[in-house]
């Protein structure tokens, strides 16, 4: 499992172009800006240029300039606070940094378009999708309002959207959100433009509509030489999709070329640490994620040599010095010194230490046993209190004593509420939740409250999760208060400090607030707070997808390490399948409420039983783009149905290719079809 | 075996004086806040602060034009308009302070608990709401007034002030519940019901400090609602009754048959009370900031 691998069918792919100069080519661009803190430099000569129907993707964690990049190509920075000293931006041969606003104006939308991460709040919810489609063309092409109404059918038509003219009068609130952001490229199509910018395009989606819509956008391309830049922090989308790739770090590019050379030969010590610390589904898994330490250095101060040196683990004398941009033996470029020295294989990235630990259930009496359990939501309010949505229905399992149990699924298949009912946020409407042989249901006010303690729960959201008003020194220490684990304030003080460098934070940080604190900082206070409690079983409620690649592996670590330490059980709720088989000893798989598949975690990922976990496995990207360019699109077909028109039979009848007239009749009941492997359809 | 995270700089540490930071960090919170003290000592010290007795009726000089004796001229009974401001501003500050303080933190307590327990509990408290809401707020006072005994506590008529505090409830319980509302759904909250903390733990220490924006918005609004409701109450002869000094009786009395000849009769008072109202605004606004741990540097 070498990064340093022979050179792979030497370029497989060059991008197909006119051979003409380049369409945009961004040379030193510099974009500052000015806080109360001091000068922000979100971007520190960046160069780089897009061919015309290439597909370029910039990757980079938050913070790494890619979204002030692609803001500062469209002008679109806040114009009292972001100014660009220094840099070139040339577009088909015009100078964007020169241009007025009124020209700039005519240019968005038309020559450029721009595609953004949230199809739920890009969209105006107060105008139909008919009028945000036709506006660009009326304004930037003059076009009529017929003209633009059979325009605007016609994009509908190519982005895939079925009924092209019913749906021009719908409303976004109408449409789901990937077709919402189908409506998006719609509108990013509209007006022919010569290059769109897709700003996470596919972050808040699932990974069956993810593909969908990229697939949707690399045809589309194709078809119409479109250049695409796509900004994302998801390796795997960009080895399936990009034809080139710029890796940004701090502000700076760290490493450019083509996206086999990326992937298969990195140049550059961060790009090979940022392919390392995902986990991944085409490898087996290792031991311990290979992780980056340490955060990312702070914008403000200025400093001088390489930007990733005090992370970097081949740290040399002259990595004092600002390395600059220089031409590699792969073709691209690396801002690295010793890149020729990576190039000879002399440095590799370590492996990780420590053989793999499995972890491993420690007793065969199940600490969580979760019976029939079904929770309906009422809609609608007022007086028609009758119509429910059925979040979860019938779901059973057991979490033994030191176990993991991943829970995967697509947004809106229940995996959450399962959590919550399991933490005693919401009340089942059917079912038993058993922790440790108590009844949840039944239990006294007083079992409860010891219950509370031993089921804790670590969130998805780390800006959210923790109270601002508190420091985390009050956050940590309140359990301690509450529940009078410590006797006296030092030693609940000292406790705290303890907690907090289990977690790997210094205990000074007990002063500070939570905003003043990074994102992966947050998630570790956010540990810190349930291990207070001192509980047994912890629900991990997409504890690591809100965090930079780097910073996940580094959290994934932890818990693991918690859980060899304190003997913890979790429930890991995530929609990553990478990271749930990295982490997990098994399985579950939900769609729509109900549970799809139950294994092993090894002879799921390997031998999956039910068709919609094959789909799903199927649609995740690998970070691999040898793999990845080489595999055909299997793409699953249509959307999650409406949670209020639930389809009968099989919940997954309606999109599974092997679906049957029987499927769509009896509910599949969930049968173990090998020893311990559970599989809800009558077809394996 | 734990990660190790780089060297961070140690959190400044914590002014020991309290006042000087905040007065570094919100100049102009600073200013108000001198205003509001000063206020506060002429309310306290009216005595001795006073140039003449605000009651003392002199015929020798109705209707004085402001002057070296008389600073903001005499009313109509010939009595001293600055005296009577001084004494003026206790009142204001014993009625329209406490009401108002009183009033919103009563609808703060009830909006967010309506807001946590929602359901049954929050449809009833909404409703409840929502009644007392039909009236308009002077006429809810007067029926509180009327209903009321008189009971006075140390000159103070603390049924005037419940009279004024009713009405405010059910206007700062809405702004409240909105925004408790948004702090319901944030996880932290879940994280400390899922932790087994009692409800009031979790609305005292989780929600409240979270909904302080609109609290202290509304809080400091109202004192001004309060100030001219004591004014419309005492002019109804519900309120704080002549000869005793108050701002909206000095501008709703008989100021309004003389505002012609003599319009420093009504130009002072109103003076007084914009800056008392702008100063409680400006003071907390620069309050709700300060006490926001994102907005510290």
């Amino acid at each position: 499992m070498n990064i340093v691998e022979t050179p792979l069918g030497a370029q497989a792919r060059e991008p197909k172009t006119d051979a003409a100069a380049p369409l945009l080519e961004v040379v030193d661009l510099h974009t500052e800006f000015v806080t109360a803190r001091g000068i922000v430099r979100a971007v520190e000569g960046v160069s780089f240029t897009v061919r015309r129907g290439e597909v370029v993707a910039i990757v980079g964690e938050s913070g790494s300039g890619k979204s002030v990049t692609a803001l500062s190509i469209m002008r679109l920075l806040p114009r009292q606070s972001a100014r660009i000293p220094k840099g070139r931006i040339v577009f088909d041969g015009r100078s964007l940094l020169d241009l007025d606003d009124e020209q700039m104006r005519k240019l968005r939308g038309r020559d450029i378009s721009m595609i953004f991460q949230e199809p739920m709040t890009s969209l105006n919810p107060i105008l139909t999708i008919g009028l945000q489609i036709t506006e660009p063309l009326k304004i930037h092409l003059g076009m009529t309002d017929a003209q633009a109404q059979a325009r605007a059918v016609e994009l509908l038509g190519l982005v895939g959207i079925p009924d092209p003219e019913g749906r021009l009068e719908q409303y976004p609130h109408q449409f789901s959100g990937g077709m919402r952001q189908r409506v998006m490229i719609a509108i990013g199509l509209a007006c022919n433009p010569k290059l769109i910018i897709a700003d996470e395009p596919t972050t808040a989606l699932d990974v069956t509509i993810q593909a969908q819509i990229l697939e949707l956008m690399k045809n589309l391309s194709r078809k119409l030489n479109i250049a695409l830049i796509i900004i994302t922090h998801n390796l795997g989308v960009v080895a399936r999709y990009a034809d080139r790739v710029i890796v940004l770090y701090a502000a700076r590019v760290a490493e450019q070329g083509s996206a086999d050379a990326v992937f298969h030969r990195p140049r550059h010590p961060y790009s090979m640490g940022l392919l390392r610390s995902v986990p991944r589904l085409d490898r087996p898994r290792g031991a311990k994620l290979e992780t980056i330490e340490g955060l990312p250095p702070n914008l403000v101060d200025g400093s001088s040599g390489c930007r990733f040196a005090p992370r970097c683990p081949y740290r040399i004398a002259v990595c004092d010095q600002e390395p600059p941009l220089s031409p590699t033996d792969t073709g691209g470029f690396s801002r690295c010194h010793r890149h020729a020295e990576i190039a000879t294989g002399k440095i590799t990235w370590a492996a990780a230490e420590g053989k793999a630990e499995i972890t491993a259930a420690t007793s065969a009496e199940p600490l969580l046993s979760v019976r029939n359990l079904s929770k309906y939501f009422p809609v609608g309010g007022g007086w028609r209190r009758d119509r429910v949505v059925r979040a979860v229905e019938d779901v059973s399992f057991d979490i033994f004593p030191g176990e993991t149990l991943g829970l995967v699924g697509e947004s809106g298949c229940g995996k959450t509420t399962v959590g919550r009912l399991i933490l005693h946020l919401e009340t089942p409407t059917k079912g038993s939740i058993r922790l440790a042989g108590i009844d949840l249901a039944s239990a006294t006010a007083a079992d409860l409250k010891t219950m509370r303690r031993k089921v804790q729960v670590i969130f998805q959201d780390p800006y959210s999760s923790l109270n601002p008003r508190m420091t985390v020194g009050q956050i940590v220490g309140e359990p301690l208060h509450v529940y009078r684990i410590v006797p006296g304030a030092q030693q609940a003080e000292a406790r705290v400090a303890e907690l907090l460098e289990n977690v790997g934070l210094r205990r000074e940080m007990a002063e500070r607030y939570p905003h003043q604190l990074s994102g992966g900082q947050r998630q570790r206070v956010g540990i810190a707070r349930a291990l207070a409690m001192e509980p047994s079983f912890i629900v991990c409620d997409e504890a690591v997808s809100a965090l930079d690649v780097s910073i996940q592996g580094q959290i994934i670590n932890l818990l693991e390490e918690l859980q060899r330490k304190y003997g913890l059980a979790y429930l890991f709720i995530a929609h990553d399948l990478a990271v749930v088989r990295h982490i997990s000893l098994r399985v579950v798989v939900m769609y729509f409420g109900r549970i799809m598949e139950v294994a092993d975690r090894d002879t799921l990922y390997r031998e999956p039983l039910h068709p919609y976990t094959k789909v799903l496995l199927d649609a995740a990207p690998v970070p691999d783009p040898t793999i990845e360019k080489g595999r055909e699109p299997r793409l699953i077909k249509g959307e999650l149905p409406s949670h209020l028109a639930p389809p009968a039979g099989c919940v997954f009848n309606t999109r599974c290719p092997i679906a049957s007239q029987e499927c769509r009749e009896v509910v599949p009941p969930l049968e173990q079809k090998k020893p311990g492997h559970y599989a809800a359809c009558i077809k394996v | 075996m734990t990660i190790a995270l780089p060297a961070v700089p140690a959190p400044r540490s914590r002014e020991p004086n309290l006042l000087l930071d905040f007065s570094r960090q919100q100049p102009l919170g600073a200013v108000s806040f001198v205003i509001i003290c000063a206020m506060m000592f002429a309310g306290v010290f009216s005595n001795l602060v006073a140039p003449y007795d605000p009651l003392t009726i002199d015929f020798a000089s109705i209707l004085g034009a402001p002057s070296w004796e008389h600073w903001c001229g005499t009313d109509a009974y010939g009595r001293d308009i600055c005296s009577r401001l001084i004494f003026g501003s206790r009142t204001a500050l014993v009625i329209g302070f406490t009401s108002s303080f009183v009033g919103s933190t009563l609808g703060a307590v009830l909006g967010v608990a309506s807001a946590y327990f929602g359901g049954k509990i929050d449809d009833w408290i909404q409703r409840f709401v929502d009644i007392l809401l039909a009236f308009p707020l002077i006429v809810l006072a007067l029926v509180v007034v009327a209903a009321l005994r008189k009971f006075v506590v140390g000159g103070v008529d603390v049924n005037l002030i419940f009279a004024i505090a009713i009405p405010i409830i059910p206007r700062v319980a809405r702004v409240v519940r909105a925004a408790a509302l948004s702090v319901r759904v944030m996880p932290y909250v879940d994280a400390a019901r899922a932790a087994g903390y009692t409800d009031t733990r979790i609305i005292f220490r989780h929600m409240a400090p979270n909904v302080v924006a609109p609290y202290l918005i509304m809080l400091t609004a109202f004192i001004a609602q309060a100030i001219l409701a004591e004014a419309s109450l005492s002019f109804l002869g519900l309120g704080v009754a002549e000869p005793t000094a108050a701002w909206g009786l000095m501008l709703s009395g008989n100021a309004a048959d003389f505002y012609r000849e003599a319009p420093w009769m009504i130009l002072f008072p109103g003076a007084a009370i914009s800056l008392a109202v702008f100063a409680f605004n400006l003071f907390g606004d620069s309050l709700r900031d300060y006490l926001d741990p994102r907005f510290r540097m």
